[in-house]
């Protein structure tokens, strides 16, 4: 079994199988299987409640699942803390709310992971951290502290800060959910430039036009299973289970 | 009906009202019935109090030998009726106050080891204030050097004080990093000046902790961090309890360096009240951090036992607990060791407040969203790395006034010595002092006395930590 699996870990980013996970007696992820190409973008979509979150937060280990298995890049999570730091530093995560650490300055947020993880030297640090903040567009920032920063600058940060490790793969959860409508467009262009470059990318979104205009692949859950996926175009014009039309109808509607 | 605004309107100036002292008082005092009647019943209260202490402290006398001699000064110049301070007893006894019974001739020591407190604190209380740091040092130089000069001792050993507080000054001043080495070796030089002796004993003491490094260096890469670390740990013990006290003889009858040995029994005062506070301040903190993330952990005999310290520490009286110190703590310690009265009291009093602050820092931790700490797992820092750059900063200073509380308690808790027999500033060395023929009777101006300095230094811990909150205020909520 794991033979298999560190062979096809040459093209292969992420590999679940079989995964199942509870929250004491709720079984919140049912038999979910999925493989992620290098390079591919993913957007993960359903309803609340749905699970949806809780994958990809079992992808870097922040929940931990009881049945089956992830193999991130080669290496499957376990309870060795070795494999999870391993993965963690390979694996950016961007959050809902930032989470940007209020303490220290956005220069500060950029480069401590860098500095304490990685162990590279502060200016060299410093001058990737630059180097991220201009393609984010706010390195006029730099100096300033996440609580002076809009919502959209903040999470222009975040991604940076996610950046600066230099990750294989990036988990979005829900990264435009609590902005004003105004903000949205600045953090999905980030999005999307980081797209065109490559990175394999995982997002639990519900912006569909992000969807269509990225995604290789959309995947629907619905009470921790997945659903439907298929190819953003096939997707939406045509959705195969009545609970993906139903979903479809209620987020289009308008 | 349609509307197109054609200009943005540009931000004006709020309108001028009327301003100045009579708008201010009737704002502030009088905006209201209720307000005004409480604005003068207050005037009232305070006027009576000030007419009932104002003649008792404007008759005051600072020259006398004796309270009968205060009240035969005061009935002379203001009637045989009038009451007034006798301030001449503070005068006469202050340094008992301060010192206890520490010898006279040798209160350059404890006058040496407070300035130093102050130097050994700078780097730490002033962290990246550079400027902070070399006034505090600067002022209680001087202070320190003025105290040496006003004390009992030669000229040389003067000099070579006065030249030790310009050497701390001009290294606050030029090279702030290197003041840390105060703050490392300040604990041992405080055990060696305060009680004296050999200087071995201190010296051996610092050697156990140097052991700790080859033997964690030694065990670490075959067994991790806590093996090595508890490996240390023991070596440096069986060092410091079974081996170091035969060292230290064997040393002082081959190489005699010291300084006249002052007994426990002599210590008192203010020194005895700054001596446990200090010790146990600064040590309690680094234990209640450690006891709040005990009681978070996942590890559950980890966390049983922080939870089990912290719930039994808090139900238990400080009083029982300096009971415990004086009389039960000597039957657990092995035969030979002799702990001091006042070390096994610093131990006990640590542990009390240890867990009062493991529980305001867990009100500090509660306070965090759960994201900060996500944020760092998913940026791969591990547990130690998260707590110390991550989580503590920002729970820390949320739990600063709680912790400071919890200090300013402790400081004045110090008086509870006075229970297990040790001089405390309050009771002890206040009763000793009425106990005397000349000062018997007299009531308030030793307690006033005493309550000024304790709240200058109380006071001074509070306006630290508003310093410390708006330095870190960078959240902008």
């Amino acid at each position: 079994m794991a033979d298999t699996a560190l062979k096809l870990s040459d093209d292969v980013a992420v590999q679940i199988t079989g995964m199942n996970k509870w929250y004491g007696s709720f079984h919140v992820l049912r038999d979910i299987n999925i493989t992620v190409q290098k390079g591919e973008r993913i957007v993960i979509c359903g309803p609340s409640g749905s699970g949806k979150s809780t994958l990809i937060r079992c992808i870097n280990r922040l929940e931990e699942h009881q049945q089956g298995s992830i193999i991130v890049d080669g290496t499957e999570l376990t309870s060795d803390l070795k494999n999870i730091d391993k993965v963690r530093s390979e694996v950016g995560m961007v959050f809902q709310h930032f989470n940007l650490f209020p303490h220290l300055t956005i220069l500060e947020n950029l480069t401590l992971a860098p500095i304490w993880v990685r162990k590279i030297p502060k200016k060299e640090a410093e001058e990737t951290a630059m180097y991220f903040l201009n393609k984010v567009k706010i390195p006029e920032q730099a100096q300033k502290y996440p609580g002076q920063l809009s919502g959209g600058q903040q999470q222009r940060v975040a991604i940076a800060r996610s950046l600066c490790m230099k990750p294989r793969i990036m988990l979005f959860d829900e990264p435009t959910s609590a902005l004003d409508p105004e903000m949205i467009k600045e953090v999905l262009d980030t999005m999307i430039d980081l797209a065109k470059e490559g990175m394999t990318m995982l997002c639990v979104t519900h912006e569909m036009g992000f969807a269509q205009a990225v995604a290789n692949r959309v995947i629907f859950m619905d009470q921790g299973q997945i659903v439907e996926q298929n190819e953003p175009k096939e997707f939406f014009s045509n959705p195969k289970s009545e609970r993906t039309q139903l979903f479809l109808s209620q987020i289009l509607g308008h | 009906m349609q509307f197109t605004r054609t200009e943005m309107l540009p931000p004006r100036a709020p309108p001028v009202s009327q301003s100045g002292a009579l708008k201010w008082v009737r704002e502030n005092l009088f905006s209201s019935w209720l307000n005004a009647t409480l604005t003068i019943l207050s005037g009232l209260v305070v006027y009576s109090l000030v007419k009932l202490s104002a003649p008792w402290l404007l008759h005051a006398v600072w020259n006398a030998n004796s309270l009968s001699e205060c009240r035969s000064v005061i009935a002379a110049n203001f009637g045989p009726d009038a009451g007034g301070a006798c301030w001449a007893m503070i005068r006469a006894r202050w340094y008992q106050w301060i010192f206890g019974f520490y010898p006279p001739e040798v209160y350059w020591r404890p006058i040496l080891n407070f300035g130093l407190l102050f130097v050994a604190m700078a780097p730490i209380l002033f962290s990246d204030n550079l400027r902070g740091s070399v006034k505090l040092v600067g002022v209680v130089a001087a202070l320190t050097i003025l105290g040496l000069a006003l004390a009992q001792g030669s000229w040389g050993l003067f000099a070579l004080l006065s030249a030790i507080m310009l050497v701390s000054l001009a290294v606050a001043a030029w090279a702030p990093r290197y003041l840390l080495i105060a703050t490392v070796l300040y604990p041992f030089a405080t055990v060696w000046l305060l009680w004296g002796g050999s200087i071995w004993g201190p010296l051996l003491a610092l050697a156990g902790f140097a052991l700790i490094v080859p033997v964690y260096r030694a065990l670490s890469p075959r067994f991790g961090l806590v093996v090595a670390t508890t490996g240390g740990v023991i070596v440096a013990s069986l060092w410091w309890f079974v081996l170091q006290g035969y060292v230290a003889d064997a040393l002082q009858t081959a190489i005699p360096l010291g300084i006249v040995a002052v007994e426990s029994d002599k210590f008192g005062g203010f020194l005895l009240a700054f001596l446990i506070g200090v010790s146990s301040i600064s040590i309690s903190l680094p234990i209640g951090i450690l006891l709040a993330l005990g009681r978070q952990s996942n590890m559950v005999l980890i966390k049983a036992l922080s939870v089990g310290f912290i719930e039994f520490v808090r139900g238990v009286p400080l009083i029982t607990m300096l009971f415990t110190a004086s009389l039960l703590l000597q039957y657990f310690l092995p035969p030979r060791v002799q702990f001091d009265l006042i070390l096994r009291v610093i131990i006990l009093v640590t542990l009390f407040s240890a867990a009062y602050n493991a529980e305001v820092v867990r009100g500090g931790l509660a306070a965090l969203p759960k994201g900060q700490s996500e944020a760092a797992d998913a940026l791969g820092l591990d547990y130690w790395q998260a707590q110390r750059l991550i989580i503590m900063p920002q729970a820390l200073k949320v739990s600063i006034p709680g912790i400071v509380s919890t200090f300013i308690g402790l400081f004045k808790d110090t008086t509870l010595v006075s229970f297990v027999g040790l001089q405390d500033p309050l009771r002890g060395i206040t009763s000793i002092v009425r106990a005397d023929i000349d000062w018997k009777g007299i009531y308030w101006e030793p307690y006033i006395f005493v309550a000024a300095i304790f709240f200058v230094a109380c006071y001074g811990m509070s306006r630290y930590s508003l310093y410390l909150e708006r330095k870190l205020g960078t959240d902008h909520r």
